[in-house]
């Protein structure tokens, strides 16, 4: 019995209005997940409150862990004389009631299109004393109708280079590290590779330690984890900023060279060998350092694994959505691991992510502004042995009976994301893990009498 | 031995002082401590009223109570979001409607379809991408129905989605129609469902007249929604009594089963928030009367079956159903003693939907649990003080927003013999379109609260320290961090089915568990001293 009985194989007839089965949501879910990396801050929705509601919702079944924001509560008034003296009253009741160090306003599909003037309504409160000293109150426009969730999270980051960071004057020896739309776990590993390489570094945003909360008996309604407010400044004064992911991060920074001068290098998501070499290399070459051992023989063991196991990855074939930078770095670590790449849809749009991604899957469909209804309908025209994709994907999976690796977001159905980094080197071995055991259960299930096999 | 039991007036007073003034006196209108006067009469709470800007409160939007609730669990409709791609996508499959079309039937609900609004129909208007999109999805899918669901700049650019429907209708020749559940609309889901009732009414209802199935006691089951497969446990029961389940709205339900709704001989309404609209309409237009059921907790089933039969005077219907109940109990009385065992005694709160925070009472109390605190998310007044308060309910502006249908009798399809019945019965003391509502079902002196919000949450959660607080996945992971575990009864934590009497023992079971879980007492290290105010699962004096 299929489940999405109702795709048909065969016949791809286009579809230019409908979207079925998107590979995207919507901006603002983006810009709270990017707020929620900077610590001590509540992000605000300025919309409708079911807009708030859906990306907590969202967020907190990704995560098993809370997710604070609120929300300009907008009702048939507001949306005829606007959203003003919502959001003005929204901060004299945060501030009183949460008492956050920063406010990070985003916009929403609705007061978009009735046209708020956020910066003109932060400033009024301020005027207005409704902003308490020392308290921070930034914002992203973050409309819906444009660009999707990796949009929201790109214009956050960029929001928080254009109002948060500082120079002094006197360039650092730091670098600003920009990661994309990863997870707590990644941000973390990032951390820990800059680190190791000996270079002293500003992260943000920085999720780690916001959705991997521990369980201590008491809510920290601002979770230890998220880039300090003083740490973002210091991005200003930073060497060279490493921006990783360059659909997610670009905007931030190319905001950070115009504003304060600060060297940029935009580079892909650090996912799997090939583009965890780039990043590596590119700190070491900006910091003229010799490659700490500890993360040469990481790559090491990555290469190791490969070649030990290469027989059971070289050929297969693997359809993957998801978000663009992401699909970008994997694609290219499935190729080095000898699989064939064979369909790729991103619901993100762009001219950009159309040539790279064909470029490294010249073989590919590749589908930029795609949806999972088209992807199926290319998976049952020609079967993979393997589906790369966030929870949504389970469907198609059992349907064609393909083993499914859980990657992206959301992820509603399994845990782990948080606690362990697929980026880097670390990562790669994570990554090349997880599919193999996929591939390597779904052989042992198979394998006739006489063909299974103890060793493997 | 920490005092688990602060006292209400100060709570209350706690809880408000911390709010900018305004926001602070309207709490204190919507946080009221519970008496039941001799009378029956309870205090009065502001309900249906708007959430204050800012607060970090439980409330979706109008479109979650229509698309997401109310349509969401039906299973044949082509379902299509107008707006752009956001809504559609946490819409989808989010709120564990099951459903059973058996292995090649008509099912959508995994789908999610969306015109997925550009910045250019913002700016030129969307109702030529949405009428192509209707054709798009005709074409691949050839459904017998389409629907059309607003967002929130779907009003604000004025796309008429409703002339939309009636020109790909008439096209087309299947039912297209749009509910305008823009998001801002409203105060919360509530609007959403109004919404939903009245166009379900409106377009669907009264379609087809042929009388399917046995002709006797036919019955529909309004608002239950088959979460975790809650209505598949009630069809097995009346099936089991000898009803006849013509339509549910709108767990496990069909377009078709709407449509034929109208050949029931009575309506028994659930969830009485979300579909009481539905419910008074058909008894106007068609004269079928209902009734208040509810199917959470045994006691409660046994005493809705009852209900049922006893309106049919049937006495074979009545000894079948009394059959039914008798061999439940027995189950459902084995399982509830050894559980009730090791929960008796525990404290709980409920703060969730607009009738759960009510009915899921009754299954603590099977327990030996008492409910210190209570509210719903969007609910009205007559949901916590009962229907006789529905003259005084003031009707604001955002109220007024929704439309009232104003509905006739059809001389054709009136059922005169069933409001005869209705007279009769009523004479006799059977009651109908009664719901006496939370308040006098609860003690006094415990708290009622409506549209609590996580401040107020963490609060009482510090202050009363209850065993188990019921309330949706964006306050779960909060209150499980403070050390007291959370039931969600939105998507029942993936667990149920929780109706009916299979559904009362699986609650048992799982709120022993998650109330005696020994994970609680591991919150520390053993090199952590054990601090005062961290919340333990330890005993709860009674």
């Amino acid at each position: 019995m299929t489940l999405l009985r109702h795709t048909p194989k065969g016949e791809i007839k286009p579809r230019e209005n409908l979207v079925v089965n998107p590979a995207k949501t919507c901006q603002p879910i983006g810009a709270m997940y990017a707020a929620l990396g900077i610590h001590g801050c509540l992000p605000h929705s300025h919309g409708s409150q079911g807009c708030c509601s859906y990306h907590r919702s969202t967020l907190t079944r990704h995560y098993k862990d809370p997710v604070m924001a609120s929300t300009s509560s907008f009702t048939e008034g507001t949306a005829v004389f606007g959203g003003q003296s919502n959001l003005l009253a929204a901060f004299e009741t945060i501030f009183d009631v949460y008492d956050p160090a920063v406010i990070a306003v985003h916009t929403t599909c609705l007061s978009e299109t009735i046209g708020d003037d956020i910066p003109q309504i932060t400033k009024k409160a301020i005027d207005d004393g409704k902003v308490p000293e020392g308290k921070v109150v930034f914002h992203a426009n973050t409309p819906s109708y444009v660009g999707t969730h990796i949009t929201g999270y790109a214009n956050m980051v960029e929001g928080m280079v254009k109002y948060l960071t500082k120079s002094t004057g006197t360039k650092g020896e730091h670098a600003a590290v920009i990661p994309g739309w990863v997870e707590p776990a990644d941000m973390r590993e990032l951390k820990r590779i800059v680190t190791a390489l000996g270079v002293e570094h500003v992260l943000f945003p920085d999720t780690d330690g916001v959705f991997d909360a521990p369980m201590t008996g008491k809510h920290v309604f601002y979770p230890k984890g998220g880039a300090k407010i003083e740490d973002i400044a210091r991005a200003g004064d930073a060497k060279v900023s490493f921006a990783l992911g360059p659909i997610a991060t670009r905007a931030a920074s190319e905001k950070l060279t115009a504003l304060h001068g600060v060297e940029g290098e935009v580079l892909d998501l650090p996912i799997g060998l090939s583009a965890t070499d780039r990043f590596v290399d590119a700190i070491r070459k900006a910091y003229g350092i010799e490659v700490a051992e500890e993360i040469t023989n990481e790559r090491g063991k990555l290469v190791d694994l490969i070649t030990d196991m290469e027989q059971y990855l070289w050929g297969k074939k693997v359809a993957i959505f998801g978000d663009p930078d992401q699909l970008i770095a994997l694609t290219e670590f499935l190729q080095t691991l000898g699989m064939q790449v064979r369909h790729v849809v991103t619901g993100t749009e762009g001219n950009f992510i159309t040539k790279r991604l064909t470029e490294i899957n010249p073989e590919a469909n590749v589908k930029v502004g795609g949806d999972m209804f088209l992807l199926h309908q290319w998976m049952k025209n020609e079967p993979v042995d393997l589906l790369i994709g966030n929870t949504y994907g389970k469907y198609m999976a059992r349907d064609e009976d393909v083993p499914f690796l859980r990657f992206g977001f959301p992820i509603l159905d399994r845990q782990g994301h948080q606690h362990f980094p697929t980026v880097g080197y670390m990562g790669g071995i994570r990554l090349v893990e997880k599919i193999l055991e996929l591939l390597m259960d779904r052989i042992d299930r198979d394998a006739e009498e006489p063909r299974f096999e103890l060793q493997m | 031995m920490i005092e688990h039991r602060p006292d209400a007036e100060t709570a209350k007073k706690e809880l408000v002082a911390k709010y900018p003034s305004k926001v602070g006196k309207k709490r204190g209108n919507q946080i009221q401590i519970n008496h039941v006067a001799e009378d029956g009469t309870v205090p009065m709470v502001l309900a249906n009223s708007r959430t204050a800007p800012g607060i970090i409160s439980q409330r979706g939007c109008t479109y979650a109570g229509c698309k997401g609730v109310v349509l969401g669990p039906t299973r044949d409709i082509v379902n299509i979001t107008h707006g752009p791609i956001g809504c559609g996508f946490y819409s989808w499959l989010t709120r564990r409607n099951m459903t059973d079309a058996g292995a090649d039937g008509e099912n959508y609900m995994m789908y999610c379809f969306s015109t997925d609004m550009h910045e250019q129909e913002i700016v030129f208007g969307g109702e030529k991408k949405l009428e192509a999109a209707i054709q798009e999805a005709y074409d691949i899918f050839q459904p017998k129905a389409i629907s059309i669901f607003s967002t929130c700049p779907v009003g604000l650019i004025g796309d008429d989605v409703h002339a939309v429907a009636r020109r790909m209708k008439e096209k087309l020749g299947i039912n297209v129609f749009g509910f305008s559940c823009e998001g801002y609309k409203g105060v919360s889901q509530s609007a959403g469902h109004h919404i939903a009732n009245n166009q379900l009414f409106r377009h669907i209802v009264g379609l087809d007249d042929e009388i399917r199935g046995s002709k006797k006691f036919r019955v529909n089951l309004l608002g239950e929604y088959n979460i975790g497969g809650d209505a598949f446990v009630i069809e097995d029961l009346l099936k089991r009594c000898g009803f006849e389940l013509v339509a549910t709205f709108s767990g496990n339900s069909t377009y078709g089963q709407f449509a034929n709704s109208q050949t029931a001989d009575l309506n028994m309404v659930m969830c009485h928030r979300s579909i009481n609209y539905v419910a008074e309409m058909m008894e106007k237009k068609y004269g079928i009367p209902w009734i208040k059921v509810n199917f959470v907790g045994a006691g409660a089933s046994a005493k809705s079956l009852r209900k049922m039969a006893a309106y049919f005077e049937d006495k074979e219907l009545m000894e079948r159903t009394e059959a039914v109940i008798a061999e439940e109990m027995v189950k459902v009385e084995a399982s509830r003693k050894r559980h009730a065992a090791r929960c008796e005694g525990k404290t709980a709160m409920i703060f969730v939907g607009g009738s759960r925070a009510h009915h899921y009472q009754e299954l603590f109390t099977e327990l030996g649990m008492k409910t210190v605190a209570a509210g719903y998310e969007f609910a009205h007044r007559d949901d916590y003080e009962g229907r006789d308060v529905l003259p005084t309910i003031k009707v604001d502006a955002d109220s007024r927003n929704i439309e009232e249908i104003h509905v006739e009798k059809d001389e054709a399809k009136y059922r005169n013999d069933l409001s005869a019945r209705k007279a009769e019965l009523e004479a006799k003391g059977y009651t109908f379109a009664d719901y006496k509502g939370m308040m006098p079902e609860m003690d006094s002196g415990s708290l009622v609260i409506d549209d609590i919000n996580s401040w107020e949450t963490e609060k009482l959660i510090e202050m009363w320290k209850p065993d188990v607080f019921c309330a949706g996945i964006k306050e779960k992971y909060v209150i499980q961090k403070m050390g007291v575990a959370c039931k969600q009864l939105h998507n029942y934590d993936v667990g149920g089915p929780y109706n009916g009497f299979a559904g009362a023992i699986n609650f048992y079971k799982d709120i022993d568990m998650r109330v005696n879980s020994p994970v609680w007492h591991l919150t520390k290290a053993p090199w952590q001293t054990v601090e005062e105010d961290v919340a333990v699962a330890e005993p709860v004096p009674a």
